[in-house]
């Protein structure tokens, strides 16, 4: 296999190790609002994701520095193309970011609630538009050499759209995908954390949630067979994907938490690759003529640049998965709102251990 | 309006000077919060983990600024310098995407590990995450700077002649080389001496109000001594650091000295009075030799002015205008010196005030002075850093890639005005409000104090409790 190749496989791997991860993050901070009735409930939320959700966003950061890495081209004509869309993903992931450790930094309800919406928001927005974004990668959008040059040379290919190129139906569907699919993957993840009245709320929204993403994904999954280089395999892999999914929503009925989260975690692993192995060997389509397609060969890095990426990743993604899952092993206990301390911003300059007697 | 050239650039400058606020806390601020609960593991004494769970709280209120601010780096890259981008790629990816995969899944998961692991951790392995956090915080430097690095001084590339696109072909070169080491070097003693000041001025303000003093003097101590020690080593690094760049940036260098005509027995410029387009200058006060002997460590050197770089870079690169704008370049190199030392001073004189158990109070002139210098003195390094950076970018200019590509054709070329207005001033806004909202919470938990009571093992008592009657040690 040729080092192209290994490393459109190594950027699916982040890719979907980021939505597997920070996808449940990001459905927790979906649900703030609705089953977040209050604030302690709110709080046993945040809490569940606390220790994990800032490695699980790191995987964000890796994908897109591996993708400068490996696939210059790529990675510039993206960003650059879908501009104001990434200004407003930023913008949302930093508020999410601040307002997880800032909520409880103040002991008002009204600063808690502002952070709380910011949470929902910094969670909504990406977990539509990283839909979107897919959804003109897979879908194409229009790219196209610079006036005054042609294509031979791979660096002339740009985004020649607006902002409202993005907003396709394609690529808002697949945006509409992520949304669901995302905040029922957060729903089985507090199903797995949590006790109680805050399991009980989140079952119901997975259920109720996963119905609506599952029409969602069909309709998105078989649209999608229209960009696939090989239905072939991509239609058998979301057939695969939708059957894990109603696998996952199954479980959730009956109760299996475990199950479920294995089962939503594996479908956003199936459908997520159907994707790039859709895509392969092209890497960002064109709209306008498939002459002016990024491809692995045309945006790639050459022989020696991913020769050393491929030894580091090799090492390194193996002892990042090692210590990352070690923490699911260590904040293993369920929550419950019994369990949650008074906040930290109480006022009381001691950090006491408190019991509930 | 500005083209989106010209405001790309104002953004990159924004933020990342914004991301420097930041940064240099964590990188220095982390080493103490390790250090004081290894202090508290091996002695037992309680003000060490008060220190540590005060210390720690003011260095994750930070920390979070730190990482927002960073995901825009990234992306920045590809969103307003795609031709940079595609030009560097296959080179400066390479750092980036190590920074990640080493670096910042380290930091973030054991922080993750040490916020909420106080009971869920044995007490030695719970040491061990801030100490793994600490040494993911380095390491994202190293990367970093290094990849700057190879902005001012490309190494180990060839340019592939059929796509016109740097080439990596000796990554040993890259992240090795003098300049990227010395960038390190420079970079962390400098946080250092931002993060020192932060903890021996907060230290010493307790002091001043008689507040928790047996907490507070040893804080106030250690940061006033990491705080010299690393006064000594940013100056070591940058006199270094300097060397390195007259020989292989000498137009940045003679733009810092506004020396405009190469010189014999070049002289040190104290004070230069420049007209503003900067293509002139005047000297006010000078010392003979001193340039020479700085840059070169030989009084009698020759020294480069930037009017004969011009002419020799415009005989190798073509026509152009190769000259940084010096009045820049000039004032950001001294302010970075001269109010970088600021800190040193205020770290000499807490140390001499609170000597031997000292801790002089009342209104008089001194003290006085004293106790409005110390809530600012962290202005001081904070500030050096910032126009080190300020005089280290812009005295590059006009390149981006020193020899390689200029700015100017490095952004992006479909970009609008339109569209770069609209980040530009998201970016500020939003990050002016965090800012205020950071130094607010700072403030408010520095006024709260050390914690009163600490439990010494949650681990233990933890481990005492039935599950359905725990409750979480921490929680956000």
């Amino acid at each position: 296999m040729d080092l192209v190749t290994i490393w459109f496989i190594l950027i699916a791997v982040l890719w979907i190790g980021y939505f597997v991860l920070d996808g449940f993050d990001l459905g927790v901070g979906v649900l703030m609002p609705f089953i977040g009735k209050d604030d302690l409930r709110r709080r046993v939320m945040v809490n569940t994701i606390g220790p994990v959700w800032d490695g699980n966003e790191v995987w964000l950061l890796v994908a897109g520095g591996a993708t400068f890495a490996a696939f210059p081209l790529w990675y510039a004509t993206m960003f650059s193309g879908f501009y104001l869309a990434l200004f407003v993903l930023l913008l949302a992931l930093i508020i999410r970011g601040v307002a997880f450790e800032y909520r409880g930094k103040r002991d008002s309800q009204a600063w808690r609630d502002r952070w709380d919406k910011a949470i929902f928001v910094g969670s909504a927005v990406p977990a539509l538009l990283f839909g979107v974004a897919f959804g003109n990668v897979i879908g194409g959008s229009p790219i196209a050499p610079l006036e005054g040059t042609t294509a031979d040379n791979a660096s002339n290919l740009n985004f020649v759209g607006n902002f409202f190129d993005l907003l396709n139906p394609y690529a808002l569907l697949m945006g509409v995908m992520t949304l669901t699919i995302f905040t029922t993957h957060g729903a089985i993840f507090l199903m797995l954390k949590t006790r109680g009245e805050v399991r009980a709320a989140a079952r119901s929204a997975a259920l109720r949630v996963g119905l609506v993403a599952a029409v969602a994904a069909v309709a998105t999954l078989l649209w999608t067979q229209a960009f696939s280089e090989r239905v072939s395999i991509t239609l058998p892999m979301a057939l695969v994907a939708a059957v894990l999914w109603i696998g996952a929503l199954w479980m959730v009925l009956k109760g299996r938490d475990g199950w479920a989260f294995s089962l939503s975690a594996g479908t956003i692993l199936v459908a997520v690759a159907s994707l790039f192995v859709g895509l392969f060997p092209n890497v960002m389509l064109s709209s306008i003529d498939p002459a002016f397609n990024l491809t692995v060969t045309n945006a790639s890095s050459q022989e020696y640049t991913l020769t050393i990426m491929t030894w580091v990743a090799v090492i390194m993604t193996p002892i990042v998965l090692a210590y990352q899952g070690w923490t699911y092993w260590v904040f293993r206990k369920r929550i419950s709102t019994s369990m949650i301390p008074p906040q930290p911003s109480a006022g009381r300059a001691d950090d006491r251990f408190a019991a509930t007697k | 309006m500005g083209s989106a050239l010209d405001l790309s650039r104002w953004q990159f400058g924004i933020t990342t000077i914004y991301h420097f606020l930041f940064v240099p806390l964590t990188l220095g601020t982390v080493w103490f919060v390790a250090m004081f609960q290894t202090m508290w593991h091996f002695t037992g004494k309680e003000i060490y983990l008060k220190l540590t769970k005060f210390f720690g709280k003011l260095f994750l209120i930070n920390f979070a600024m730190g990482v927002v601010t960073g995901i825009v780096q990234e992306f920045q890259f590809g969103m307003n310098w795609s031709e940079y981008s595609r030009f560097v790629g296959d080179v400066f990816g390479a750092p980036l995407a190590m920074e990640g995969l080493l670096a910042f899944f380290l930091e973030s998961t054991f922080l993750g590990l040490w916020i909420f692991g106080w009971d869920r951790l044995p007490k030695k392995l719970h040491l061990a995450t801030i100490w793994a956090a600490a040494v993911g915080t380095m390491l994202s430097a190293y990367f970093i700077l290094a990849a700057n690095a190879w902005m001012q001084h490309p190494v180990g590339y060839e340019i592939d002649p059929a796509t016109g696109r740097a080439v990596l072909n000796d990554i040993g070169a890259v992240l090795f080389q003098n300049t990227a080491v010395m960038a390190f070097l420079h970079t962390m003693t400098a946080s250092f001496m931002v993060s020192g000041a932060a903890v021996a001025a907060v230290g010493a303000w307790f002091l001043t109000k008689n507040r928790q003093v047996d907490v507070f003097r040893p804080a106030m101590k250690a940061g006033a001594v990491v705080t010299l020690v690393a006064a000594v080593g940013v100056s070591i690094t940058g006199d270094l650091f300097s060397k390195i760049m007259v020989e292989q940036q000498p137009m940045k260098m003679a733009a810092a000295e506004a020396l405009y005509d190469t010189q014999e027995d070049a002289p040190f410029s104290v004070l230069t009075i420049g007209d503003v387009t900067g293509d002139s200058a005047t000297p006010i006060i000078e010392v003979p030799g001193l340039l020479s002997f700085l840059s070169t460590g030989d009084f009698n050197a020759t020294v480069e002015g930037i009017n004969d770089l011009q002419a020799a870079y415009e005989a190798q690169y073509g026509p152009g205008d190769y000259v940084p704008y010096v009045p820049v370049t000039y004032w950001s190199f001294r302010l970075m010196i001269g109010v970088g030392m600021l800190a040193a001073a205020w770290a000499l004189w807490a140390l001499w005030r609170y000597r031997r158990g000292r801790n002089p109070q009342g209104t008089g002139p001194v003290n006085k002075a004293f106790t409005i210098a110390t809530p600012l003195i962290v202005l001081a390094p904070l500030a050096a850093s910032t126009f080190g950076w300020i005089f280290t970018e812009m005295g590059r200019q006009p390149w981006v890639v020193f020899g390689e590509q200029l700015t100017a054709d490095a952004v992006s070329p479909l970009l609008t005005t339109t569209e770069v207005w609209i980040s530009l001033i998201g970016f500020t806004l939003v990050y002016a409000i965090l800012a205020v909202i950071e130094v607010a919470l700072l403030l408010k938990y520095i006024k709260q104090g050390a914690p009163e009571q600490v439990v010494a093992d949650p681990y233990e008592e933890a481990a005492k409790q039935a599950d359905e009657d725990k409750q979480l040690y921490f929680a956000y």
